[in-house]
């Protein structure tokens, strides 16, 4: 099971180097920068932390070695992940972010209520920060909790452009710890993004080294039985899908970092037995869902998104890409600790450790078995009778689109024939696997809600691809091809959100918190990103009462550069 | 008359066309423009790629030669220009050159349409067609293409592809393949006969050293229905690269 021994060529897991940059970037990181030596141990320090009203970022190319391979990445003030931005509720801050690079670029405020202008976003937000340039980001800070930043502009999320914010709120937290470390988690590719994006294009199982073979059909026979084994597999070939299509991207070319550390580099946060640790983890990934775990030691889950939840104790939580979850946990024993985050398809893991001493390393466990995509997961199994909440009278699709016209897009493989509520599930692979997991239906708002109205408008919104064309988007068209969406300003509205694809989508509403329909009523738990299971159908309510325009996308990079993106209007 | 099959395929292919306006709309006109009002940041919506399937010498009975058959394709998921490309050189010749320029959009979740015009360029007469087909992916995960021709000298001519990709493990894998060619009119300056003309199939086991290189062996075996003697019916060892960037 290990992770890299059916990989694209011999793959060293060199500590990470970390280049120290010049006096300035200049434009050319390479020539100035000194460089550790292979595979030398890093201090186990969390990148820089400024403090704020007034803060100044840099954004430059940094040359980076994460593989034993010398790549260029893009940093903020010399750094991977940038360094955290700590600023405080109530206060108005200003961010001045100045270009180094040799392309335009952004910082995107995720998970922040701020004025459109504010929030990053090239096209909607404004023009983009151009090479050479400055932009003075200028905002009030109205909520507290876990955040982060990142580009948004090309790929640039994907070389390193992405950092913690960490918003101190008014009122104190109503959990109390000792220690506070941030464990942002990230995928790196040696590869340009843009040649993944490539390649994908041009065969969308580019990536993936975990596909059934004859070798793996003995296997199944043996298990399963050779009729079921070869009506699955008929039944797959048929629909040309492929039930092992569990991420795009995969650790056959990522590597996977906890605060810019590879598993072998190993991030350490030190403790003190007995201490509370608040561990704020963040997933700034392009394209890896992880689930996480810290062997020995239990996980109260205290916030979601950054919005406080009445405490939940799981073994193991699943993070989808651009959500951050607030844990806090008691080690007792001085013992070292491993936070194991596998990636959902289990071809590599994020690692770091949780130690009383520097040096100190816990057990890595085994990677799990991968799973399969099920029929359930196509639309296809026989729950009929849950389709009745599909037909919702009221609903109606933001494109105007029904399942016939859907079928009639070429961008469009599957659509759930019975999509299902399915936020009470862990999620593929973590179902039954013997630990207690987060699920959607355990988050419940601390606070009531603030907002109990109806909304008055409900909108539909299909998640379609098509796999073999590797095409996204919403309702079946991509960007390029929508309309975009217009809400009148102070109006309360519900999107239902339909997972048509055999992927999971985690759906990202700039601008707003959105409160989850998931059972909690009167505690609907905020989120600013909700990850669409395969075969979902799930809805949430938010109050467009902040003018402008907004982004409304998948955060997984490459399908929202592949058209999974529309533009809110509120006005 | 030699003019009417052209012009028949020409009348086909404008309908053909015709029909690769989707049925769903491509475009919101112009409220697509409000989706971005500080210009259009989104990312490349350009790609290209160019595959040499068979790079391959193909050896036995005193007809040993290169066989090449690649394809390159440029633009967007929409929109897209192909260029293919196969052909024989062997025993002092090349034959079996055949060259197209295609534009495809996609008609359905798995296939697209392609138009274009054929070229067929080798040691022998050159021949000019209209080129109308379609290419993707049937049930069972089948790569299969079918195309229709309408030649300068009023032939009318039709070909289809199909392959499969069985992995055996995650980086061997084996592939049947076939192509056959089909003619209404005997070309002798081409050697070739009507009916099913030429049948070129062959059986691969490459080993993806990575995706994009993959040398392999196999078999190839090919029928030229025009042809007598030892060139008729030929069963080949082969021995090749398929690559692409």
């Amino acid at each position: 099971m290990s992770w890299n021994d059916d990989t694209s060529g011999p793959r060293r897991l060199l500590s990470r180097r970390r280049f120290v940059e010049g006096l300035t970037f200049a434009g050319c990181a390479g020539a100035t920068l000194w460089q550790n030596a292979p595979g030398a141990a890093l201090p186990a320090a969390a990148p820089a932390t400024l403090s704020g009203p007034q803060l100044e970022l840099l954004i430059g190319p940094l040359a980076v070695n994460v593989t034993g391979r010398r790549r260029l990445a893009t940093a903020v003030n010399g750094s991977i992940p940038g360094p955290a931005l700590r600023l405080q509720e109530g206060e108005t801050v200003t961010i001045k972010v100045t270009n180094h690079l040799a392309e335009p670029t952004s910082i995107h405020w995720h998970g922040l209520r701020l004025p459109s202008d504010q929030d990053g976003v090239p096209g909607l937000s404004f023009r983009g920060i151009q090479p050479g340039q400055s932009f003075s980001y200028r905002f009030p800070v109205r909520q507290g909790g876990t955040y982060w930043y990142h580009s948004h502009s090309g790929m640039q999320e994907q070389t390193g452009l992405y950092g913690a914010l960490l918003l101190a709120p008014r009122v104190a937290e109503p959990y109390a710890y000792d220690r506070d470390y941030v464990v942002l988690l990230a995928d790196w590719t040696d590869e340009d993004p843009m040649t993944v994006a490539s390649n994908l294009k041009q065969q969308s199982s580019y990536y993936n080294f975990q596909q059934r073979t004859l070798a793996t059909l003995a296997h199944d026979v043996g298990r399963a039985g050779a009729k079921a084994t070869l009506e699955d597999r008929l039944m797959w070939e048929r629909m040309r899908m492929d039930p092992t299509d569990l991420m795009d991207v995969t650790g056959a070319t990522y590597t996977f970092l906890v605060n810019g550390h590879s598993p072998a580099a190993n991030w350490t946060g030190l403790f003190a037995p007995g201490e509370k640790l608040r561990l704020r983890f963040i997933n700034a990934s392009a394209m890896t869902t992880f689930d996480v775990r810290i062997p020995g030691l239990a996980l109260s889950i205290v916030a979601a998104d950054g919005n406080d939840v009445e405490p939940v104790t799981v073994e193991e939580f699943r993070i989808a890409v651009a959500e951050t979850y607030d844990v806090i946990a008691a080690p007792r024993e001085a013992v070292a600790y491993t936070i194991f985050a596998q990636a959902q398809d289990r071809s590599g893991y994020a690692r770091a450790t949780l130690a009383p001493r520097e040096g100190m390393t816990g057990a890595v466990p085994p990677l799990d078995r991968p799973a399969l995509r099920s029929a359930a997961d196509m639309g296809m199994s026989d729950m009929a009778g849950m389709a009745a909440m599909d037909m919702t009278s009221g609903v109606s699709n933001a494109d105007g689109v029904d399942r016939q016209r859907l079928a009639a897009s070429p961008f469009v493989d599957n659509i759930a024939a019975h999509p299902q509520s399915r936020l009470g599930e862990a999620g593929a692979g973590l179902d039954g696997n013997g630990r207690r997991v987060l699920r959607y239906t355990d988050l419940k708002a601390l606070k009531p809600d603030a907002d109990g109205r109806a909304p008055v408008r409900e909108l539909e919104f299909h998640l379609t691809g098509n796999m073999e064309r590797w095409v996204w988007g919403f309702d079946g068209r991509k960007f390029s091809q929508a309309a975009p969406i217009h809400l009148r300003l102070g109006e309360r509205v519900r999107f239902v959100l339909i997972n048509d694809t055999m992927m999971e989508h985690p759906i990202h509403l700039h601008g707003f918190l959105f409160s989850l329909e998931n059972g909690r009523e009167g505690q609907l738990p905020l989120k600013h990103t909700v990850n669409v299971k395969p075969n979902e159908r799930l809805s949430f309510i938010y109050t467009a009462d902040t003018p402008g325009y907004w982004a409304f996308h998948c955060h997984l990079l490459y399908h929202m550069e592949a058209g999974m993106f529309r533009t809110v209007i509120v006005a | 008359m030699s003019w009417r099959p052209g012009r028949l395929a020409l009348g086909g292919a404008a309908l053909m066309l015709g029909m690769m306006a989707p049925a769903y709309p491509q475009s919101a006109g112009d409220e697509a423009q409000m989706a971005m009002p500080f210009g259009d940041p989104m990312g490349q919506q350009f790609f290209s790629h160019a595959t040499l399937d068979q790079f391959e010498e193909r050896i036995g009975a005193g007809h040993d030669g290169l066989r090449w058959d690649g394809e390159a394709w440029a633009g967007s998921d929409s929109n897209r220009l192909w260029i293919k490309s196969e052909g024989f050189a062997g025993g002092g010749q090349v034959t079996d050159g055949q060259h197209e320029l295609l534009y495809a959009r996609p008609v359905s979740p798995f296939f697209d349409l392609q138009a274009g015009v054929r070229y067929d360029l080798d040691s022998l007469a050159g021949r000019g067609w209209l080129a109308l087909g379609i290419e993707g992916l049937a049930a069972y995960s089948l790569k299969v293409s079918a195309s229709i021709y309408a030649s300068d000298a009023g032939h009318l001519a039709a070909r289809a592809t199909a392959s499969f990709d069985a992995l055996l493990t995650q980086r061997l894998i084996l592939q049947p393949q076939i192509e056959l060619n089909a003619y209404t009119r005997p070309d002798s300056a081409r050697q070739q006969a009507a009916g099913l003309s030429a049948i070129d199939a062959g059986l691969r086991l490459r080993y993806e050293i990575s995706r994009k290189f993959a040398p392999y062996l196999g078999a190839a075996y090919t029928r030229n229905a025009f042809l007598t003697g030892s060139g008729a019916d030929q069963l080949r060892f082969v021995l090749g690269l398929r690559a692409w960037l």
